[in-house]
């Protein structure tokens, strides 16, 4: 249980992470991480489908819930006088959860139309996903969160059911509290309604490591769209000890140079200087329980292809390990660092999940200050060797949307001036 | 009930100085005009060392000729684009160096710049002195003009193909017809290729007006240093002392249109709606409480009940009210597969009509007045979401007292008045719906 107090608003924050994740999920039933998530608002022996979120929402709250790769986590906002019922809640549905097989079928229903929306008919979306499973031959990485359609398709009742087993207990679970309130009441409320909870071991869970990659991997992905499209990954370790660790925070300052604001070099360069792309980012995020990636990715400019686009990407890589980074840039990467942690303490919600997302994947809580710490002591040489050792072709994987333009005939009607129409 | 607005504001009722506050106000939200004519309003909170602000103006889409529609955007977008004696490259610099994060705000009314930085001396006075120079001495140069011409172009001809896009579009025309509200931000593609700088600096001299503006700001200042920074954010602005133009009324929809788009996405997209609500409109907490029962409740609502919950139609399905200077649209909104796009449609069109004929039940109506009372804390608990609505408060001239009277009301509010309500104001008869799907739909 850990509590993070805010008094400036009557406000909080409850979420219950659970550090099961689709990367725990095995051939076959890849999206059952997700799949409970839903099943987790279809009612318990003592509180009927659909009643959890009708309670919360008559008590004036918000609540849902997410899935990552890593983790599930549930949330509820809150009037701080209604602590206790969102703990009640919760510890009811982590050893209480109902599986009836009309609402597994229904929820999935919904969770194939949620793939649909996100991703099925989504040219970007899809592009990431099977980059992922290329990239990854081996890690569990490189299935998509929400399951391929084929296992949502052939999922069971009882797949649900294993899951909920096998992760779903207290001594899997961390209760993140943030806002008005005193320690010392959640963790009484805590211990009252969680502690009686019966807690089962889960399942060792084996080290996965992806196979060293040697040689650069290509993709093409055809997909209805205008626009072509192109992304880079490239291996790179995650942080694992925030206080011996270097190499992921002068990862994460290389991103910010290259990607952290519109002074940064991707936006200035391919963008407003060379024409070459509409828009480029880089992005790199070091909080995983697996293995992290570097990546790059760009939407060509009018007149110019990807080939231009990821021949520009290459260059700014090739710059950073040849000529380095000025003093400049990485005063200013630090300088939105800085801002960026007084501007977080302005959510409420923000610092709860900074929190239980630290715990889940297996980083001390408390080390948000050390890891801003750390990042401020970054050197240009260090992101210069970092480059140097990561950002190499033996580490890539490259993804191209070839776009599909609607055929012809169905292309829809254009608005002529600017959409005039005098249809009422 | 009416308890709760008694202690929604504690957070905040430690900053509220005897001199300072008046005597109605919870929230102490200070009131005044700068010396040309700009509406301020400020709420001091030392809990953080940061500000947020914003300076909106009477500039968003719905001030774009339609022959010029996209001109409001660019022109706002532009005005990061060099400023003073600094290039585009020179503010973003200064900006990041500092950490502040300045944004532009777009929407149908409004068109104007966020400012989010720290408090302390160097980064408040360079975020202030940069945004001040963006507002009053943009200089709009031709290369960079005809670089975001070029992106929106191809940024609109991506969005053509986009399902979501073509139905909002053709949503927007069949509601609004030749009104200004019909108008996207981004413009088409037959009017952005032709927009000119003079058409760029024209609508500039034009809109961003000092007695027009709107300055709202919250944060780690005094009242003496908000007061300082409102002046320098406007001082270089024009004054016009005339009011802002008039856009022409909403017409209500006369008969029913249904449109149907073929396209080969998986999944059917499908608006239902019709023009809504205004922001000053007298029956604006009796549909915006019940529509927190037909969609805009999340999970506890009718529409995700029927459409999602019972039926596992959809992954989203909600409703909602844009209220605007002028009646801003009300829409019902989902995605489904193609082949159930016609039942998905028929659930959603018989829980409207069966809404609007028996209204909700008293239960029904009990629950969502709960929702937004005893949660309306959560409305207001960062400095930020505080901002948004000091905007709003003071962009569409609201009372001062608005937040404080907003659970009020909707604790007054009979089972009766929302049924009325919404029988006077909307028709499910004559509605526009448009379905973006593949021809296995139809």
């Amino acid at each position: 249980m850990l509590v993070k107090e805010d008094h400036r608003s009557p406000v909080i924050v409850t979420m219950v992470w659970y550090r099961a994740g689709s990367m725990d999920e095995v051939s076959s039933t890849t999206g059952v991480a997700h799949m409970l998530e839903h099943m987790m608002f279809k009612g318990t022996k003592s509180v009927p489908a659909g009643e959890f979120s009708r309670t919360i929402a008559r008590a004036g709250g918000r609540e849902n819930a997410f899935t990552s790769h890593d983790y599930t986590a549930y949330y509820q906002q809150l009037h701080n006088s209604k602590l206790s019922l969102a703990l009640e809640l919760e510890a009811d549905r982590m050893s209480n959860l109902n599986f009836a097989q009309d609402e597994f079928a229904r929820e999935m229903n919904v969770v194939m139309e949620e793939r649909r929306s996100r991703t099925d008919d989504n040219p970007h979306a899809q592009v990431h996903e099977q980059m992922m499973a290329t990239v990854y031959m081996a890690h569990p990485y490189r299935t998509p969160i929400i399951g391929w359609m084929n296992d949502l398709q052939n999922m069971q009742l009882a797949d649900a059911r294993a899951w909920y087993e096998k992760w779903y207990t207290p001594n899997n679970a961390t209760l993140v509290v943030a806002g008005d309130v005193k320690p010392d009441d959640v963790f009484k409320l805590g211990e009252k309604y969680f502690g009686a909870l019966p807690s089962r071991t889960p399942p060792a869970r084996k080290v996965q490591t992806e196979p060293p990659q040697a040689g650069i991997k290509r993709i093409i992905v055809k997909a209805q769209a205008e626009l072509p499209y192109v992304a880079m990954a490239y291996h790179a370790p995650s942080l694992r000890d925030v206080e011996h660790d270097w190499e992921p925070y002068a990862l994460a300052v290389l991103s910010g140079i290259l990607d952290g604001s519109d002074a940064s070099r991707l936006n200035r360069e391919l963008v407003r200087k060379m024409r070459v792309a509409d828009s480029a980012n880089a992005n790199y995020d070091m909080l995983n329980r697996g293995p992290a990636l570097f990546f790059l990715d760009g939407v060509p400019a009018a007149g110019k292809t990807v080939q231009d686009v990821e021949a520009a990407l290459r260059e700014q890589i090739r710059l950073l390990v040849t000529e380095g980074v000025s003093n400049d840039e990485l005063m200013r990467v630090k300088a939105q660092v800085t801002a960026a942690q007084v501007y977080a303490r302005d959510s409420v919600y923000y610092q709860a999940m900074r929190i239980g997302m630290l715990q889940t994947i297996g980083l001390p809580y408390d080390s948000s200050d050390l890891q801003v710490r750390k990042l401020q002591q970054v050197t240009a040489e260090q992101v210069r060797d970092v480059a140097r050792k990561y950002l190499v072709d033996d580490n890539l994987t490259v993804a191209v949307l070839d776009p599909q333009p609607l055929p012809a005939g169905k292309r829809p009607r254009p608005n002529p001036e600017g959409g005039a129409r005098d249809q009422r | 009930m009416t308890s709760a607005s008694q202690y929604l504001f504690k957070g905040l009722a430690g900053l509220c100085l005897a001199a300072a506050c008046t005597a109605h106000a919870t929230l102490p939200i200070q009131e005044w005009q700068t010396a040309n004519g700009a509406r301020v309003l400020f709420v001091e909170t030392h809990d953080l060392p940061m500000f947020d602000l914003a300076v909106d103006f009477p500039a968003g889409a719905s001030r774009d000729l339609r022959d010029k529609s996209g001109l409001a955007s660019l022109t706002l977008e532009l005005m990061r684009s060099g400023a003073g004696d600094m290039s585009e490259g020179e503010i973003a610099e200064r900006l990041a160096s500092i950490g502040a994060d300045m944004s532009e705000r777009f929407d149908l009314d409004r068109a104007g710049y966020g400012l989010r930085s720290l408090s302390s001396a160097r980064e408040r006075d360079e975020s202030l002195k940069i945004l001040a120079t963006v507002l009053q001495k943009p200089t709009f140069p031709q290369p960079i003009l005809e670089r975001e011409q070029q992106r929106t172009l191809a940024a609109l001809k991506e969005a053509e193909s986009r399902p979501e896009v073509l139905a909002e579009r053709e949503f927007k025309h069949l509601v609004y017809g030749q009104h200004p509200y019909s108008q996207r931000g981004a413009g088409e593609l037959n009017t952005v290729a032709k927009l000119q700088r003079d058409d760029v600096v024209n609508f500039y001299r034009q809109h961003y007006v000092a007695d027009h503006a709107t300055v709202s700001i919250i944060g780690d200042l005094t009242r003496k240093e908000a007061s300082a920074i409102a002046e320098l954010l406007t001082v270089g602005l024009p004054s016009k002392s005339q009011r802002v133009a008039l856009l022409p009324p909403v017409q209500q929809l006369k008969s029913a249109q249904l449109s149907r788009i073929p396209h080969p996405a998986t999944q059917a997209h499908i608006l239902i709606g019709q023009p809504g609500i205004k922001r000053l409109d007298p029956d604006y907490f009796a549909l915006f409480l019940g529509n927190q029962v037909l969609g805009g409740g999340g999970f506890a609502s009718r529409l995700n009940e029927e459409i999602r919950q019972k039926r596992g139609y959809a992954y989203s399905a909600y409703s909602y009210f844009n209220p605007l200077a002028l009646e801003g649209p009300f829409q019902i909104a989902l995605q489904t597969k193609s082949e159930q796009a016609e039942q998905a449609l028929k659930v959603a069109q018989d829980t409207l009509a069966n809404f609007v004929a028996e209204g909700p039940t008293q239960q029904e109506l009990d629950a969502a007045k709960q929702n937004i009372i005893g949660g309306f804390a959560l409305r207001i608990d960062s400095n930020k979401k505080i901002q948004d609505y000091l905007a709003i408060i003071g962009f569409y001239r609201l009372p001062l007292t608005y937040l404080d009277d907003f659970p009020v009301k909707i604790e007054k509010l009979t089972l009766e008045q929302v049924k009325d309500a919404w029988r006077r104001r909307i028709y499910p008869d004559r509605m526009v719906t448009v379905i973006v799907a593949g021809t296995e739909a139809h």
